[in-house]
């Protein structure tokens, strides 16, 4: 039995050289990740401060968001709540439809995403443009990211050059990425303008200040925002943060881990409305509540969403983020789509070599690698255990439980060396799909052993 | 039971074993520190696709605007229009040709657009990525995004090792309506992971140290 993502990675790697770039592409990010965090002595020594300040702002949300209610009101904001996504769509609408909004422009956010907030927004009339270039160009080829931090990166520059000829009358065959850049910068620049109210995510939410912290390289967020007196921004309620200090260490993990660069080039704190407008901020649970109460699995509300663990990641680097069937793919995405739904999400925790690369370069010291061996336990009571694997592991049970079977079988074993190739690889060896097998040694170690002939 | 008082009774409810707020004098104390902090400012602007200028030593504090003045015309020959922040006045120092105005003369932030020079003034830098913390802009802080370039002041002797002291600074202790860090020029790799400057934001920044 094949996972649906292993049947989308086949598909992704029918293409060699495409999947060799988007391999070696995001191998590039990691790398930068690697030299960025090697110049700082200290940076375990980070690390396991944001893992701290997470479990304590994590174990302290009801207090800590409280504060940040209070906080923002006084700064004149208008804090909303919402426990699930109809509920975040629902107030958007309402705030742009109060304010009589039709054309809204937008920053990345995740959030968004995991609500569905684009569609419900565009069929209730409200015209919705993503201003992240990599989101726009998503948006445009009416696909959907496939990584959190960069969205096009699965996409070659002639796709976009033939994009960006149809949707902003680029030069005919011109890809190349500063061309293509500066022409989405002069076309969303007069939708900027054009708009009616403007919407961020959240990198943090601090419980001290009442502020929003958005993190951007291009600047989207600040222009849309600064140009329009109705801004919007909605967290996901585990991006509350006690208070300035501990961004000091935030600030000085997520683009590092993330892009490789010491900070964006933007991180902006929203506090107050501009003068004559309004600030509405949401809240969102969603069901982060419950992610608090699943057992070995609460440190998944650390993420900061950089995105390093779908960098380093063997398989998302060689399978490409939509062979994923959650939203978010890679190691973080693997977890969250079993926190949400283990269910229909189950396909994904395959997806993982168990190689724990991706626990070791989070920066929040998520147990990404963890986590996902714990699902695997949870497999069979899902009923989604590989049948052949358990009837296989069910023999192996019975054959190791008897040393004069398993004695015999490794005497034997060394047949299968010679044995046909189709009968090696026959469909029950479901080990032997998509690699080579490794061939078993002429004598066991167990006789070598008894023979004194191990050194 | 309203949404807000569910989430809270869930969050209530399903929060095991609570942790405490960690320790984070010892991370501080051994966070890297630069000899020169002026000239690893310097170093990681640069590093970000930004320009530092540093001011002669000497200068007088009546010269600087001059100085300032100087660096745009080096920085950007051509410039027809040139924007001030409150804080700069620029007023007799640029060439005829060159329109000046304050950003408090613009009847609408996207006015603003345009503009390819604001000159705008940063209460302190950061040696460890370059950033500039500019804070409580009021009308408009589109400026600092909008712009085709962005020249901005910097005391030199008001930079910090690392964003540790930056986030303890007395400027961030109080109260404002908007701040942010500015680390070079927007910028983006969203296109085959192909570094591009000015994305959405400025397209080059240039910080005059003084």
């Amino acid at each position: 039995m094949s996972t649906m993502h292993s049947r989308a990675a086949a598909g992704f790697l029918k293409d060699g050289s495409h999947a060799q770039w988007h391999d070696d592409t995001l191998w590039m990010v990691r790398q930068k990740r690697d030299r960025m965090s090697r110049r700082l002595p200290e940076w375990e020594h980070l690390r396991d401060a944001a893992c701290a300040l997470k479990m304590y702002s994590n174990s302290h949300l009801p207090e800590l968001l409280a504060q940040f209610e209070h906080n923002a009101t006084a700064n004149g904001a208008v804090v909303h709540w919402a426990r699930d996504a109809r509920e975040y769509r629902e107030t958007v609408l309402k705030i742009l439809r109060d304010h009589g909004a039709h054309l809204f422009i937008k920053s990345k956010s995740m959030l968004a995403e995991e609500c569905g907030l684009n569609p419900y927004l565009e069929e209730n009339g409200i015209e919705t443009v993503e201003s992240d270039l990599g989101e726009r160009i998503v948006q445009l080829m009416h696909v959907k990211p496939s990584h959190i931090v960069l969205p096009a990166v699965h996409i070659r520059r002639q796709e976009i050059g033939r994009l960006f000829e149809k949707e902003m009358g680029t030069e005919q065959g011109n890809c190349d990425p500063t061309y293509l850049t500066h022409a989405a910068r002069k076309n969303l620049r007069e939708i900027f303008k054009k708009a009616d109210a403007a919407m961020t995510g959240a990198n943090f939410a601090v419980a001290s200040t009442g502020e929003m912290v958005v993190c951007t390289n291009e600047g989207n967020a600040d222009i849309g925002t600064s140009l329009h007196k109705l801004q919007i921004t909605a967290f996901g309620l585990d991006k509350i943060v006690p208070d300035l200090r501990s961004l000091g260490v935030f600030t000085r993990l997520l683009a590092r881990s993330g892009t490789g660069q010491p900070i964006t080039s933007y991180t902006t704190h929203y506090a107050r409305p501009q003068e004559g407008g309004e600030f509405h901020i949401i809240i969102v649970d969603n069901g982060r509540s419950d992610i608090l109460a699943k057992k070995g699995h609460e440190k998944a509300l650390n993420c900061l969403r950089c995105g390093a663990c779908m960098n380093t990641c063997p398989v998302y680097r060689r399978s490409g983020g939509y062979s994923y069937t959650y939203f978010i793919p890679g190691p973080i995405g693997i977890n969250l789509g079993m926190l949400r739904d283990p269910e229909k999400y189950s396909d994904n925790v395959s997806a993982c070599s168990l190689c724990m690369s991706c626990s070791n370069v989070c920066p929040a010291k998520v147990d990404l690698g963890e986590q996902i061996y714990l699902w695997r336990q949870d497999l069979d009571s899902l009923g989604k255990a590989d049948k052949i694997k358990k009837a296989v592991s069910g023999a192996l049970n019975t054959v190791m439980k008897r040393p004069a079977v398993f004695n015999t079988a490794l005497k034997l074993a060394p047949m299968v060396n010679h044995a046909p190739r189709p009968l090696v690889y026959a469909k029950i060896n479901t080990w032997g799909s998509g690699r080579e097998m490794p061939r078993f040694a002429t004598r066991s170690f167990n006789s070598l052993w008894k023979k004194g002939e191990v050194k | 039971m309203g949404s807000r008082e569910e989430i809270f009774e869930k969050l209530r409810a399903n929060t095991a074993a609570t942790y405490d707020y960690p320790d984070l004098g010892p991370l501080e104390s051994e966070a890297l520190t630069y000899s020169d902090r002026a000239a690893a400012f310097c170093e990681s602007l640069t590093e970000a696709g930004g320009r530092a200028v540093t001011a002669p030593a000497g200068t007088a504090s009546e010269d600087l605007a001059a100085f300032v003045a100087q660096t745009l015309s080096v920085e950007y020959p051509g410039v027809r229009s040139v924007v001030t922040a409150p804080g700069v006045d620029l007023s007799g120092l640029l060439p005829e040709e060159v329109k000046l105005s304050a950003v408090g003369d613009f009847q609408s932030p996207e006015a603003l657009d345009g503009s390819d020079v604001a000159v705008v003034r940063a209460r302190f830098g950061v040696a460890e990525n370059g950033a500039v913390w500019i804070d409580d802009f009021g009308k408009y802080r589109a400026l600092l995004f909008i712009a085709e370039a962005l020249v901005i002041v910097l005391d030199r002797n008001e930079i910090v090792d690392n964003m540790h002291q930056a986030y303890v600074r007395n400027e961030l202790q109080a109260p404002r309506s908007f701040g942010t860090f500015i680390s070079g020029p927007s910028k983006t790799a969203d296109i085959e992971q192909a570094l591009v400057f000015g994305a959405h934001g400025a397209r080059s920044v240039t910080v005059v140290l003084v």
